[in-house]
Parts: C-alpha cells; structure tokens; sequence
C-alpha cells in the first residue's frame, strides 16, 4: 500500500521536474504579488509591517490556487486518470499521494521563499519564524481542500475560474488563523493558539479531504 | 465467470441500452457490435466500474463487482480510447508506475523483454511523447504482457495500429483466452478472431 503512494509521489515529482516552467511561475506568481505591495503602498515601515502577514498568506492562496487546476487536469486529458480509478488500492490514498506531492512542488517553495519576503516589509524574527510556521500548518491545508474542488470541476468549461469561486471562501479560516498568529506574535501576544487551531484544520483536511477528493473524481471521470 | 444482467445505461437523457444480458465464461471472447453512439464505450466503461449503471448487475464470479472493488480491479485490464500513458516519462517508466500500482513488482528485464516483442527495442529511453500513434499503442498494450489479468476490456484495441501490430495484438488475444482468459473488446475494423469460445453482442438494435 505505502509502495503504491510512494509511486505516485514519485510519478508525480518526476512530472514535475520535467515541466520546470510550471512549477516555477507559481512560485514567481508569489513572489511578484508579494512584492507589489511594498512598491504600491510605499515604504513606511509601520504600515508594511501590519500589513505583511495578510498580504503574504493571501498572495499565497492566490497562488496555490494557480497551480490546483492541474492537479488532475492533465491526468483526466491523458487518460492515466481512469488507469489510477481502476488500480487495485484505494483510491484515496493514491489522492493523498497526489496531494503530496502537489504540496512538495507548489506548496513547499512558498514556505521556504516567505522569510526573504518578509524581509521587504520589516518583520522581526520572530515574525519571520511565525509566518514559516503558519505557512508550514496552512498550506498543506490549500492543497488538501483544493484537491476537493479540483476534483469536482475536472472536465468542466472554464473549470480554473469555477474552482477559485469554490475553493476560496473554504480557505477563509486557514487565512484568519495563519495571518492572525503572525499579528499575534508581531504583537508579543503569542500565537499558540492560532497554531493549534491550524494543526487541527489540518488534521481534519488530512482526514476527510483524500476521501473527498476521491469520491468527486469517480463522480468527474463518469 | 463475468455476469451481466438487466443492465442499463443512460448517457444524458438518452437511454443507450436496457435489459441487457449475457454471461461470458473463462476462456472466451465477446466481440460488441454496434453503430457509433449505440454505448459500446458505454458499455465496456460500466463493466469496467468507470460508469455507474442506471440499473442491473454486474457480478464476477457471484459477486456485485462494485462491492469487489479493488479485488475485481486486479483482475481487470481496462483500455480505452486514451493511451493512459504519462508522455514525459519513457515507456518503461509508464510500465513499471503500471506495474507498482497493480501490486506487483518487476524487474527491468522483464519490461525490455515487453517492449522488445511489441517491436519498441529502439525505444526503451524515450519519452512517450516522441514515439508516434502507433508506438504509443503499442507501449500501452505492452501492459497486457506483463500484468497477470484475467479480463481484458479494449475499447478499439486496432486503431493506430500497423498491419503487423494488429496480427500481434491477435496473437496476444488469443493466447490469452487460450490460458483460459477474458477478453471483451470493440472494433470497427474487420479483424477475424478466432478463438475457443467467440461470443457476438450486437448494440442498438432494439
């Protein structure tokens, strides 16, 4: 069972390492908005600095929302879609796989570039680590519940704009919680509490979303 | 032992087909006959578990295949009108992500040898995607070499194929239901199988 989810999450990796230019305009995408703000606001400190956490998390749904039309898209043209449904292992699973590996490629870099935007809107830190932190917990999440959406709009006109109406306002709480625990913490005021409620948004996504998203597809595929 | 019974299928508002039935046994070939749009595609994605039924049966040895699951699923090779092969790996990555998937392992010998009798020796480091029509049917239809399943559901198995290819793919088919496998299939073309048990379903015509 767990050879078959590390297949797809190789499968899927591959893919991707071999399609370069879409992996990395998500990424850009980010980094570019993120960067507007400072150019369109101007450079009062104060006024960046209350402002980063909300423009970075919101430039990261944005973004993660560009790369989800694919996530089944180019399996359903091809016809690996229908090949992956009659595999003998749950269905599930090998959506996790996908996820994952969803996450790895357009999820992670966010993570990993979101200090370095930071820097441009003068968080300490502490609010560097804090943004990391939420991004950690959030993101997986936009991957998950996205998948649901992704799933759900396969093989529909104008598919990419119908999951952004769908899938964004599911994305509201991961957006309060992650962009407040940064405030919190910018504010001394501690964000344990806005980490715990992220970790257990995720361990819900975690647990229902795989099961979501494979009950849509076999809906998609028919 | 495939049993089909009372079954329905409904594409939009239109009904394709009701009350069909038909038993196919081990080591037997059911050809599906029928106009374009008649359901054969229909058809074989239902038996195949893509489609939900309007209504009926579909039992594998005795039991509803829906409840089978995954256990009817490994005795199951489904082509259809799509290749089902990712175009940026080579072949023998398609094949061997096939063979992960379907639980068991193989070696990379194993998958040379396949593609080597489907005539793809030059092609092994390839991506699909520069093979032509042809090659890449015959990339997907190495999969019947290698995975040990019972019942075979190709859906226009010969399109793209060369006179060679499809001499071939007879070849494997009947080998097949020789060993005592399945095999449903449609096609357009005139292709003269003939095998132990040949069994006709004609759609649309009633």
């Amino acid at each position: 069972m767990f050879a078959s989810l590390k297949c797809i999450i190789g499968r899927d990796l591959t893919l991707a390492m071999r399609h370069r230019s879409d992996v990395l305009t998500t990424v850009f995408f980010f980094v570019i908005v993120v960067s507007l703000f400072p150019l369109g606001v101007g450079p009062e400190t104060d006024l960046l600095r209350s402002m980063a956490a909300g423009v970075v998390w919101v430039s990261a749904l944005l973004a993660s929302m560009l790369s989800l039309s694919r996530l089944f898209a180019d399996d359903y043209n091809d016809g690996t879609l229908e090949q992956l449904l009659l595999a003998p292992q749950p269905l599930a699973l090998m959506v996790f796989g996908k996820v994952l590996a969803h996450w790895i490629i357009s999820g992670l870099p966010l993570v990993l570039m979101a200090p370095l935007l930071g820097l441009q809107f003068g968080l300490s830190g502490d609010g560097l680590l804090m943004l990391m932190v939420t991004l950690l917990l959030g993101t997986p999440v936009l991957s998950l519940v996205g998948a649901i959406g992704a799933a759900l709009t396969l093989g529909l006109r104008g598919g990419g704009v119908l999951v952004s109406l769908l899938v964004l306002p599911l994305y509201i709480p991961v957006l309060i919680f992650g962009a407040g625990g940064v405030e919190a913490s910018i504010s001394g005021m501690g964000a344990e509490g806005h980490l715990s409620l992220l970790g257990a948004i995720l361990i819900l996504a975690l647990l229902l979303a795989p099961l979501a998203s494979a009950a849509a597809l076999r809906i998609s595929v028919e | 032992m495939l049993n089909i019974a009372n079954l329905e299928c409904v594409r939009g508002d239109r009904q394709l087909f009701s009350g069909l039935s038909f038993s196919l046994e081990e080591g037997s070939l059911l050809h599906v006959h029928g106009a374009n749009g008649s359901g054969k595609t229909t058809l074989l994605r239902a038996i195949a578990g893509l489609v939900l039924p309007e209504d009926g049966e579909i039992e594998w040895h005795g039991k509803s295949t829906r409840k089978l699951g995954e256990d009817f699923n490994r005795e199951l090779i489904y082509m259809g009108h799509h290749y089902g092969l990712k175009f940026e790996l080579t072949g023998y990555e398609n094949l061997r992500i096939f063979a992960q998937l379907g639980g068991f392992d193989i070696t990379e010998r194993k998958v040379e040898m396949a593609l080597k009798s489907m005539g793809l020796a030059r092609c092994f480091e390839l991506p699909v995607k520069v093979l032509s029509q042809g090659q890449k049917k015959r990339v997907s239809l190495a999969r019947l070499l290698l995975q040990r399943s019972r019942l075979w559901i190709l859906d226009e198995p010969f399109v793209a194929l060369d006179v060679a290819g499809v001499s071939m793919l007879l070849e494997m088919i009947k080998e097949h239901v020789a060993d005592g496998g399945m095999v449903i299939l449609t096609t357009h073309q005139e292709v003269d199988v003939e095998v132990g048990k040949l069994q006709h379903l004609h759609l649309g015509e009633h």
